[in-house]
C-alpha cells in the first residue's frame, strides 16, 4: 500500500488533483481512495488531500498519518506549516518550485524533487498569473516520480477530470513529466 | 342531484389497503346530517349573482338552469352563503321545524 | 464501466439509474453534492424527472410524499439536522406506505456545530417505520439505492440508504457503474395499485378510528418483517446480474470465530483488517457487519453469533443514559434466546473521531481480557 499526502492552498485544485490522480491510478489497474482533509475549505488557506493506492481492494478507512510521499503544490507552505509531519523515511517530497532540489533542506532522510508547475501552468494559460492552476502540471511530475500510472493514464484522467482547457492541461502535464528535477 | 359513492367497510387487517384510504369518492358521506340550521334561498329576491356558489366551502351549492341551488345532502349549514349574499335572500331556518 | 466516484455522486448516479421521476430537495447546508449533481443531470436532459427545490427538509419529504402518492418514483437526500427537521413527515411517509428512497449522509448533530460523521441522526429515526441500510463503500452505496427501490416498491415501505460523512461521501474510489439496460431489467417501472388518480379517486390518510388503526400498524410491522427476507432475496437477485451480492448482514470470518466484532458503516471495513491481523496471530476473531438496522435481522445475528464466546459491539452513536444503539438492539434481541455470552458495548468515533485499526485493536484487547463488560458503555478513544 502506498499513501500520499498533497499540500496546497484553497482554490489551487488540490482536491481535484487527488481525484485526477486516483482516476489515472485506477486506469493503471490499481485500487485507490482519494479524499480531502475532512473539514471546511477556504480560498488561500492550507488544504490537504490524501491518496491511498493498493493492488487489492482497500478496507482501511481511517485517515493517513504516515504518508509514504508528499506533494507540495505551493512552496510557500513549507515556510508556514510543517509539511513533513509524519512522513516516512526515504519519502519523496515533490515540490512545485523553479529551484533545484538541492536548495531544500528538510529535517529527515527524504528525497526532494521539483517541477516548475507554476511556470508551466502560466505558459499554458491555466488560471491567472497571480493564481495559476498548477494541479495538472504537478501531476505530470508525480507520475514520473512515483511510477504509479502511465502518462497515457494521466492524459485520459485529465480528459475526464477537468471541465475546461483540456488540451492545455494535458500539455502542461506532459511538460512537467519531461522536466522533473531530482527524479531517476 | 347526487350520485352515491361506494362505501366499503374493512373488518380485518387482511382487507386493508396499504394505508388508510377511502375507496371511490366521498359521496356516500352525507354531511347534510350535521346541519341544525337550513339555509333557504328566496328566489323572488335572488339576483343570480352566484356569490353563494363561489363561497360555499363544501361545495354544496350548484347551478341548475342558471340559478343557484343548495344540495341538502351535503350542506353542513355553516351559514357562509347567508352572510355573503349581497341581497340577503338566503335565510336560516331551524331543522325539523 | 468503472468510474472514480465520491459517495455523494455514487448516490446521484444510483438515483439516475433507478430512473427516479421526482427529486425534491433542500439545496443548502446540510445538503451535499448529491442533489447538486442530480440537478445537473436533470438540467442536461439525461434524466426525465421533476427537480423541486424546496424551502426546508420538512418540505422536501412532504413533496416526496405527494409525488409518491401520485404514483411517481420519488427521491430525496439529506443529512444531520436536515433529517431531524424531516422527522414528523418521515412517520407520514412510512404510515402512508409510500416507497420513497432517501439517502442520508451520517453526520453528527449540533451543538457543537459539526459536519463530521456519526450515526445519531439516522438512529434517531429508528421508530419512524423506515427501512435503514448502512453502506460500507461507494459501490455498495450505488447498488443499495437500486435495490432499495426494488424492495420498497414491493412492500410499500420507504428506505433510507445511509453512508458515513466524508469517509464515503467525500472520498473518491473506483465504482463499477452498471449499464442502464441491465438496471432496467432488474428494476421495473413503478406502478402502484393505490395512487392518486382523477379517474379512480381515493382520499388518503383520512380519520382512522380505533376500530381499525391498530390493523394498519399490524400490517406495517409485518411488511417490515417481510423486508428481512426480501432484502436478502433482492440482494441475491442483484448479484446474479451484476456480480455483487448484498444482504442484511455481512459476515467476515465469523463461522469459526471465538470473538466477534459487531460493526456497521465504514468502520466495519477497517475492522476486517484487524480480524486478519488477529488471525495471523492464531486468535479466532471475526467481524459481523450489520447492514440492515431496520428491520433488525435478529435471526441472522443469532446464527452468526451462536458459536462465539464473546461479542464486541462497536457503536459510532450513543443513546444518552443507556448505551450504544447497535449494542442495545443486539443485546435486547438475544435476551430471550439460549445464547448466554458476554456482549460488550464500545462507543467510539463520535463526531468524526477517526477509527483506526489501532483503536479497534484496543477494543478487541479490552474485550478479550475482561471477563464481563464493566459497564453498558465502554468509551474508547475519549480523553477522560
Amino acid at each position: 500500500m502506498l499513501e500520499l499526502r498533497l499540500h496546497g492552498r484553497g482554490g489551487q485544485g488540490t482536491v481535484v488533483a487527488s481525484k485526477i490522480l486516483a482516476d489515472a491510478v485506477v486506469m493503471a489497474g490499481k485500487y485507490v481512495q482519494a479524499f480531502p482533509e475532512y473539514g471546511v475549505e477556504r480560498r488561500g488557506a492550507p488544504v490537504v488531500a490524501f491518496v491511498r493506492i493498493d493492488d487489492k481492494s482497500i478496507n482501511l478507512r481511517s485517515k493517513i498519518y504516515n504518508p509514504d510521499h508528499l506533494l507540495v503544490l505551493d512552496p510557500t507552505l513549507i515556510e508556514s506549516i510543517n509539511v513533513t509531519e509524519g512522513l516516512k523515511e526515504q519519502g519523496i517530497i515533490l515540490i512545485n518550485s523553479e529551484k533545484d532540489p538541492s536548495s531544500f533542506n528538510f529535517d529527515g532522510n527524504f528525497k526532494v524533487m521539483t517541477v516548475d508547475a507554476t511556470k508551466i501552468a502560466i505558459s499554458h494559460r491555466l488560471g491567472s498569473k497571480a493564481s495559476p492552476i498548477v494541479n495538472t502540471a504537478i501531476l505530470g511530475g508525480v507520475i514520473r516520480a512515483l511510477s504509479i500510472a502511465s502518462l497515457d493514464n494521466l492524459v485520459e484522467a485529465i480528459k475526464n477530470g477537468v471541465p475546461v482547457k483540456v488540451e492545455e492541461n494535458i500539455a502542461a502535464a506532459k511538460e512537467a513529466y519531461e522536466s522533473l528535477k531530482g527524479g531517476n | 342531484m347526487f350520485k352515491p359513492g361506494k362505501k366499503i367497510n374493512f373488518n380485518s387487517a387482511k382487507d386493508l389497503p396499504p394505508t388508510p384510504a377511502s375507496v371511490g369518492d366521498m359521496t356516500h358521506n352525507f354531511t347534510g346530517s350535521w346541519r341544525n340550521l337550513r339555509p333557504i334561498i328566496d328566489y323572488e329576491k335572488c339576483i343570480d349573482c352566484m356569490i353563494c356558489w363561489k363561497f360555499c366551502p363544501e361545495p354544496a351549492i350548484f347551478i341548475e338552469k342558471e340559478r343557484p341551488k343548495i344540495d341538502y345532502y351535503f350542506c353542513k349549514g355553516c351559514g357562509i352563503c347567508v352572510t355573503e349574499c349581497p341581497v340577503k335572500c338566503i335565510a336560516f331556518e331551524e331543522e325539523g321545524k | 464501466m468503472k468510474k472514480v466516484l465520491m459517495g455523494n455522486h455514487a448516490i446521484s448516479i444510483g438515483a439516475t439509474l433507478s430512473r427516479v421521476q421526482v427529486i425534491a430537495a433542500y439545496p443548502i447546508t446540510p445538503q451535499t453534492q448529491v442533489v447538486e449533481k442530480l440537478s445537473e443531470i436533470v438540467a442536461n436532459g439525461e434524466l426525465d424527472a421533476e427537480f423541486i427545490k424546496v424551502e426546508s427538509e420538512h418540505s422536501a419529504m412532504a413533496a416526496s410524499i405527494g409525488a409518491a402518492a401520485a404514483g411517481a418514483r420519488a427521491f430525496t437526500a439529506t443529512s444531520a439536522q436536515g433529517l431531524l427537521l424531516m422527522h414528523e413527515v418521515l412517520h407520514w411517509a412510512s404510515r402512508a406506505r409510500l416507497p420513497i428512497v432517501m439517502a442520508n449522509i451520517n453526520r453528527a448533530l449540533a451543538p457543537g456545530w459539526t459536519i463530521w460523521t456519526d450515526q445519531n441522526d439516522s438512529l434517531s429515526q429508528r421508530d419512524t417505520g423506515w427501512i435503514q441500510l448502512y453502506a460500507s463503500d461507494n459501490q455498495e452505496v450505488l447498488d443499495s439505492l437500486i435495490i432499495a427501490y426494488k424492495v420498497a416498491e414491493q412492500l410499500s415501505l420507504p428506505v433510507m440508504v445511509i453512508l458515513d460523512a466524508f469517509v464515503l461521501s467525500h472520498t473518491y474510489e473506483p465504482v463499477e457503474v452498471p449499464e442502464q439496460s441491465e438496471v432496467d431489467k432488474f428494476l421495473p417501472p413503478f406502478n402502484p395499485e393505490w395512487k392518486l388518480d382523477v379517474n379512480n379517486p381515493h382520499a388518503f390518510g383520512g380519520l382512522t378510528a380505533p376500530n381499525i388503526y391498530m390493523e394498519f400498524q399490524y400490517n406495517h410491522h409485518n411488511a417490515m418483517l417481510k423486508a428481512k427476507e426480501l432484502i436478502n432475496k433482492e440482494g441475491e437477485a442483484f448479484g446474479k446480474i451484476f456480480g455483487r451480492t448484498y444482504g442484511n448482514i455481512d459476515k467476515y470470518k465469523t463461522d469459526d470465530a471465538d470473538y466477534i466484532l459487531l460493526t456497521s458503516g465504514t468502520l466495519a471495513r477497517t475492522s476486517n483488517i484487524v480480524v486478519d491481523s488477529y488471525r495471523e496471530k492464531g486468535i479466532k476473531l471475526g467481524n459481523l457487519r450489520v447492514r440492515t438496522f431496520r428491520p433488525f435481522p435478529t435471526e441472522e445475528i443469532y446464527d452468526a453469533l451462536k458459536k462465539a464466546k464473546k461479542v464486541f459491539v462497536v457503536d459510532r452513536n450513543l443513546s444518552y443514559g443507556h448505551s450504544g444503539i447497535f449494542f442495545e438492539e443486539t443485546k435486547a434481541s438475544l435476551y430471550n434466546s439460549d445464547l448466554d455470552i458476554p456482549i460488550f458495548g464500545f462507543v467510539t468515533g463520535l463526531g468524526g473521531r477517526d477509527v483506526t485499526p489501532e483503536l479497534i485493536t484496543e477494543i478487541v484487547e479490552h474485550g478479550i481480557k475482561s471477563e464481563k463488560p464493566e459497564n453498558d458503555v465502554i468509551w474508547m478513544g475519549v480523553q477522560k
